[in-house]
């Protein structure tokens, strides 16, 4: 999570401020980016128009139609997790602090084992089109559904303004377009790609683009391996005679405290498993068994490409950082911050055409990761709330994809709004919050709604609420709202630790159980009651929506 | 869903056969998974310089290969489940399913 902090800081202070000089250097350097850019709005384009002839019912706007193979929906979730921020961001981290960029990699892949252990089938088998469906399974659909929607739009909307500001950034920096009109221009081809492409669309748009990520990675990786005669010692002994200190091989004081390493362990853990983008991949597959291998293949991919970014930040280390080509010689520092690490490294190694081909990549990554998140946004608003409080599931299908593609077109016009307003606005603390709401608000009502019997709806929306309230609050008396932006200090805040996990997850579920087993209503005994029927359903999937058209 | 065959799955020896298997194999996992990450998470808290001791004469310290033992780990671990629950489990859920229906 603060690699993401660190990369949204970095590309909004440092990029903001990279001269004039610098931007048109990037310009000229670049038409074969600009070409591949191209390539990619009118693939993107392509596969949308292949995608809504196939998009007919709400079932496929929001689920691609259930036929997702387990590999298919593996890399797709692997895409969503290779955003720009992780790949710039933490062969960026390497780069600067070595070790420590291993133990961000490392916190945000061990929660994919545990989704796969406990939430991943029973998700499956209990949902339908949101994580909400499941929550709300034998529980009172308004309110439930009500906080469902909110933890999942605030969430996407944190991650949108931060991927939005950052996408913004990058594309100034790397293709020389104006800011606005970088940000309009994700808009509208996220607005177009969504409404018309639906799930379809965007999960193909996300396969594409892991596939380019991944190889454009390994070939960095090669390409740097080669170098060094393929010994990781050569490697690490090259980078440690650059920098000219050993620091680089030990974990360097990222995370200090116990409490801050635990609550950052639980932000991404937790925080993972409640991400509304993420839990919606999971009902594009047919059954629990495709669900489980999604997550094998994912977790396969990410760790493989955690791994490529480690040897990238040192390959940089070696082969970019003392080249006076790549740095501002005024500072010492790289052209456009350490973020660029990965991007200058791929004009080391393989000139100005795979320098073009990375750079469309990240804009891939961007259009990818930004359209999966208004995707799940819009299905909030228009599966939770439209379709299931406000019409109380009196809905026909055709015009709740309707509610849901006007949806989309709103959420993009606010994407673009929010992320021109934010423009130079600090946001480091966004998708911090947005972790620490997923965890602490999606995850506990999610997982008790699973296993524990005794949920009722009150204790769910009472604790829930809680844990929803703690995050926030917390975020704000943090290090960086309350501190940095607020009195220009962080050791100035109110409460010490910039990752709040750990206490409002804790809220969260004290507060479940506290409210769940005092409710003696009669509708608490008829939801426990429900449970039974709904363990059977979730293990073993009789009577699960089926997603397959027969 | 009928009322009825709910009751005959819960009532299916298999059934809590299947719940039990599963349910204390994926808590197994979750904590090798768990202990593993936490003590790495601890070492870094309490003792980074443990895990910045060299290896032989060389640079390299052996946090590193500690490190890509857990991302592989995690690799395996999700190889495990999957591989499992994809062959018992689903074949011992298709059982239930096929008396299930069967009795009706």
């Amino acid at each position: 999570m603060k690699i993401l902090l660190t990369t949204f800081l970095c590309i909004t202070t440092v990029l903001a401020t990279s001269g004039d000089a610098e931007v048109s250097d990037q310009r000229d350097l670049n038409i074969p980016a600009i070409i591949m850019f191209l390539f990619f709005v009118l693939a993107t384009l392509g596969i949308t128009y292949w995608a809504a002839k196939r998009t007919k019912t709400a079932k496929d706007f929001y689920t691609a139609g259930g036929g997702i193979t387990g590999f298919q929906n593996g890399l797709a979730i692997a895409g969503d997790y290779m955003s720009a921020a992780s790949f710039l961001g933490i062969s960026g981290l390497v780069y600067l602090k070595g070790f420590d960029g291993l133990i961000y990699s490392i916190g945000f892949l061990v929660g994919w084992p545990i989704i796969l252990f406990l939430i991943a089938e029973q998700l499956r088998n209990l949902g339908k089109y949101t994580f909400a469906d499941v929550a709300s399974y034998r529980l009172r659909q308004t309110p439930i559904r009500i906080l469902a929607a909110l933890g999942s739009i605030a969430t996407v909307l944190l991650y949108l303004i931060a991927q939005m500001v950052g996408s913004g950034k990058l594309i100034q920096v790397l293709f020389g377009l104006p800011y606005e009109f970088a940000v309009i221009l994700v808009g509208v081809m996220i607005i177009v790609l969504v409404t018309f492409g639906g799930m379809l669309a965007t999960t193909w748009v996300q396969i594409i683009k892991a596939i380019l990520l991944l190889c454009g990675a390994s070939f960095l990786a090669i390409m740097i391996m080669s170098k060094m005669g393929f010994s990781f010692e050569t490697l690490f002994q090259n980078a440690v005679n650059i920098k000219g200190t050993r620091s680089i091989m030990e974990p360097g004081g990222l995370v200090s405290d116990p409490i801050s390493a635990i609550s950052l362990g639980i932000a991404l853990m937790f925080g993972t498993a409640g991400l509304p983008h993420i839990l919606m991949r999971f009902f594009t597959v047919s059954d629990a068994k495709e669900a489980r291998k999604s997550v094998f293949y994912a977790t396969g991919f990410i760790g493989y490409f955690y791994i490529l970014t480690f040897i990238i930040g040192f390959g940089a280390i070696v082969l970019v950082s003392k080249n006076p080509q790549y740095l501002d010689i005024a500072t010492g520092t790289l052209f456009g911050g350490n973020n660029m690490a990965a991007i200058h490294l791929s004009h080391a190694v393989g000139g100005n055409l795979f320098l073009g081909f990375i750079s469309a990549v990240a804009f891939a990554t961007i259009l990818a990761v930004v359209s999966g998140l208004t995707l799940a946004g819009a299905s909030a608003i228009s599966h939770d709330l439209y379709a299931n409080v406000f019409a109380k599931g009196n809905l026909n299908e055709i015009v709740e994809m309707k509610v849901s593609k006007y949806s989309t077109v709103c959420l993009g016009i606010l994407a673009i709004i929010l992320g021109i307003a934010f423009e130079n606005q600090n946001i480091a603390f966004m998708v911090g919050l947005a972790f620490a709401i997923a965890a602490s608000a999606n995850f506990p009502i999610l997982f008790l709604s699973m296993y524990w019997k005794k949920l009722t709806t009150r204790g769910a929306v009472i604790g829930g609420t809680l844990g929803l309230a703690t995050a926030i609050i917390l975020v704000i008396l943090g290090p960086i709202v309350w501190g940095e932006i607020i009195n220009g200090d962080q050791s100035k805040a109110i409460f010490p630790y910039k990752y709040p996990a750990l206490f409002s997850v804790i809220v969260a579920f004290v507060g479940i159980w506290f409210f769940s087993i005092t409710d003696k209503s009669e509708n608490a005994k008829n939801e426990i009651a429900a449970f039974d029927n709904q363990y059977v359903r979730s293990q073993t999937g009789i009577g699960a929506q089926s997603t397959l058209n027969h | 869903m009928n009322q009825e065959i709910y009751e005959r799955v819960k009532n299916n020896p298999k059934f809590s056969e299947l719940v039990k298997k599963r349910s204390s194999f994926a808590f197994k996992l979750s904590l090798i998974m768990l202990s593993v990450y936490y003590i790495f998470i601890m070492i870094i808290a309490f003792s980074p310089e443990t895990l910045g001791k060299q290896i032989g004469t060389g640079v390299t310290s052996i946090g590193i290969p500690i490190g890509l033992s857990i991302i592989i780990l995690c690799f395996i671990l999700t190889g495990i489940y999957t591989d499992r629950a994809n062959n018992e489990f689903d074949k011992l859920t298709d059982e239930i399913k096929d008396d299930v229906r069967f009795d009706v």
